[in-house]
């Protein structure tokens, strides 16, 4: 089990060229990122005032989430509460049975992810249509989102133009992203359109005016939730903030940490449904009241999803989101899925070199590699880590604890790596020779030639 | 016990001991002089246009010339040209070549400009529009998000959006591709300071 990760890796690994490519592109977008970020010279101060006020909102978590509701409520807006993903899914169906709906068009929610609300409704006859352009393309090929801010990173236009020609009927072959982009602008527009009820995610919710505030690019969010009767928000309960103001230090960050940009395209506010139409907040816990008593991982729930960790990730980078067969891939995800279940993700906080990137970006401070590798140490614990890691571990310490060991174990390395080549150059053997080069064998240790020096 | 109890009462047991909310001081913030240009400058990078305004019937004239063009015109600036209904109708809507809006203020940090539900008419209108011109007053600019939260308030009306450009994605390998499923094209119209406008 605790191998997994590897084993999906080396699937998307096969492709050195399309891997490369993944790479490099996520390597663009955190530059993106931190050239934005440099134009601040506030930048260190906005962080550390978002972390404070999310530490803050945590303590308090309570009664902010009574404010909320009390406010939304006299809002107009009917307010749920889910303990799980099935109540939260259960809670969904109603109001679309209540409504007599049985298509919608959804925006993109990760937490709607994380419960599986799609296949749920869809084995229940609901049509659910995903309007962000990413999620339609991965929905279309039966696939789930690879990133969670771009869903479909782990595909090359090719294979959206094979897509859309099997679904849209999009000329073969003609892989123009603008071209394909207006194909799926005519398809999803027909869909707002004729949906009745509309689902979207939340980014924040204020709790001194109950509203929320969503947050995207292509104006899906805002086409859903305007044509739609009923509007459903579903959030989990972190994404609580305790007052207006503090929107201010948010919108500076998300986008610059996620993109690059200076604000997404639309940020837009909901506090009251239109005349004559319905509006929902679906409230949700599935898990998080049980992370937000780990005093060890807490802070995980201050993540505001922009993905700035994931970019920057050496791992995530060269092994694909999938690899991570969770909803939220990426450093933030492997310190999130253990806690919804941890012997089906025990793999994941191993999935890291702890470089400590994830942390040094993060918009609202949260010691990403810390978590990692206290993970570690919980999951090793329960006993839920793979067999062969546990004897090479062992083994290592074994080595690390005597000198003597260790440096013929390094000699007689060096030695093999630089005259017997093919016994390191071998998968069976190596699993680190797997998508790796090997490095050359320098041809002395640092001790020796630290004594070199000493004596010249 | 209900479902929001158990939530609340778990939240609680959960919850650490009460750590300080940051009192956040603005004067550690950058300040931005040239508000216009820089204003200008972001509305460009997020892919919108800008045009001054400097005579008073101008604006008049630009929706009338667009009239005549024969283009679909949905004109909600109070008291310039006529001001139109808007259909219930989202097919007619969808059919609008371009949308007139009063914006209420822009910020100066990221192109970003404040609509209300009230300039809209309909939620949907910035939306739905294939064109959108959004109008300000030069007098209406702040420098960042931090001031424009001071000067709106969010719950003042059901709906208000920031907007930052034409709608856009870049899901197909990075390729940024203007015109996702909002407005194609956003044009912002900033009305130089002292025009007599009545808009």
């Amino acid at each position: 089990m605790s191998s997994r990760h590897a084993q999906l890796a080396e699937q998307f690994n096969a492709d050195e060229a399309r891997t490369n490519w993944h790479d490099q592109t996520l390597w663009w977008v955190r530059q993106k990122r931190d050239r934005a970020a440099n134009t601040l010279p506030e930048w260190e101060q906005l962080r550390q005032w978002a972390s404070d006020i999310k530490d803050h909102t945590l303590s308090n978590l309570h009664a902010y989430l009574l404010e909320f509701e009390k406010n939304a409520l006299a809002n107009g807006v009917f307010v749920h509460w889910a303990k799980d993903a099935e109540e939260h899914n259960r809670i969904i169906y109603d109001i679309l049975q209540k409504a007599g709906v049985d298509r919608i068009v959804k925006s993109k929610s990760m937490l709607t992810e994380e419960c599986h609300l799609n296949p749920y409704l869809q084995k229940k006859g609901i049509d659910v249509v995903d309007t962000d352009l990413g999620e339609r393309i991965v929905q279309f090929r039966e696939e789930a989102p690879s990133h969670i801010v771009l869903p479909a990173i782990h595909l090359k236009k090719e294979d959206v133009s094979d897509t859309f020609h099997e679904h849209l009927g999009t000329e073969k072959g003609n892989n123009d992203p603008q071209y394909l982009t207006h194909a799926a602008r005519l398809h999803l527009r027909e869909k707002f359109i004729q949906s009745d009820i509309a689902i979207t995610g939340v980014n924040f919710a204020i709790a001194e005016t109950g509203g929320i505030v969503v947050c995207t690019n292509e104006g899906n969010a805002d086409m859903g939730a305007h044509a739609a009767r009923v509007h459903i928000a579903c959030m989990g309960f972190e994404k609580i903030i305790p007052k207006a103001e503090h929107l201010g230090v948010f919108t500076r960050l998300l986008a610059r940490s996620a993109t690059g940009q200076p604000i997404t395209t639309y940020t837009s506010h909901f506090h009251r449904p239109a005349p004559g139409k319905e509006m929902h907040i679906v409230l949700v816990d599935n898990g998080r009241s049980r992370q937000l008593g780990r005093e060890d991982f807490r802070n995980s729930l201050k993540c505001i999803r922009c993905a700035a960790c994931f970019n920057t990730c050496p791992v995530y980078r060269r092994s694909g989101g999938h690899s991570y067969h969770t909803a939220v891939a990426g450093p933030i995800g492997s310190i999130l899925n253990p806690n919804l279940d941890m012997k089906a993700n025990a793999d994941l906080p191993f999935a890291s070199t702890l470089c400590g990137s994830c942390s040094n970006v993060c918009p609202v401070k949260i010691n990403i590699h810390e978590q990692l590798w206290k993970w570690r140490q919980v999951i090793s614990a329960e006993g839920l880590t793979d067999p062969s890691k546990k004897m090479g571990m062992k083994l290592m310490a074994w080595v690390l604890a005597r000198p003597a060991v260790y440096r013929f174990a390094g000699k007689a390395a060096r030695w093999v790596t630089a005259n017997l080549p093919f016994l390191v150059k071998n998968k069976t053997w190596n699993p680190w020779f797997k998508q790796r080069e090997m490095p050359e064998a320098p041809k002395q240790s640092f001790q020796e030639w630290y004594k070199k020096q000493q004596r010249s | 016990m209900s479902s929001r109890n158990q939530i609340l009462e778990a939240i609680k047991n959960a919850q650490p001991a009460i750590k300080p909310l940051p009192v956040l001081d603005y004067t550690v913030v950058t300040p931005i002089k040239e508000l216009i240009s820089s204003f200008e400058q972001f509305v460009k990078a997020v892919g919108g246009r800008v045009q001054l305004v400097d005579q008073s019937a101008a604006l008049a004239q630009e929706i009338e010339n667009a009239r005549l063009e024969g283009k679909l015109i949905l004109n909600r600036l109070n008291g310039l040209s006529s001001m139109d209904e808007i259909s219930p109708d989202l097919t007619e809507l969808e059919k609008l070549d371009r949308v007139y809006i009063r914006g209420s203020l822009g910020v100066a940090e990221n192109g970003a400009i404040w609509v209300s539900e009230t300039s809209m008419g309909n939620r949907i209108l910035p939306f739905i529009a294939q064109e959108l011109v959004l109008v300000l007053r030069e007098e209406e600019l702040v420098p960042t998000m931090h001031d424009a939260y001071q000067h709106i308030r969010i719950n003042q009306e059901g709906f208000g959006v920031f907007i930052a450009g034409p709608s856009k994605t870049a899901d197909i390998e990075q390729s940024l591709v203007i015109g996702a499923h909002g407005p194609v094209a956003l044009t912002v119209l900033i009305l130089k300071s002292g025009l007599a406008v009545p808009v």
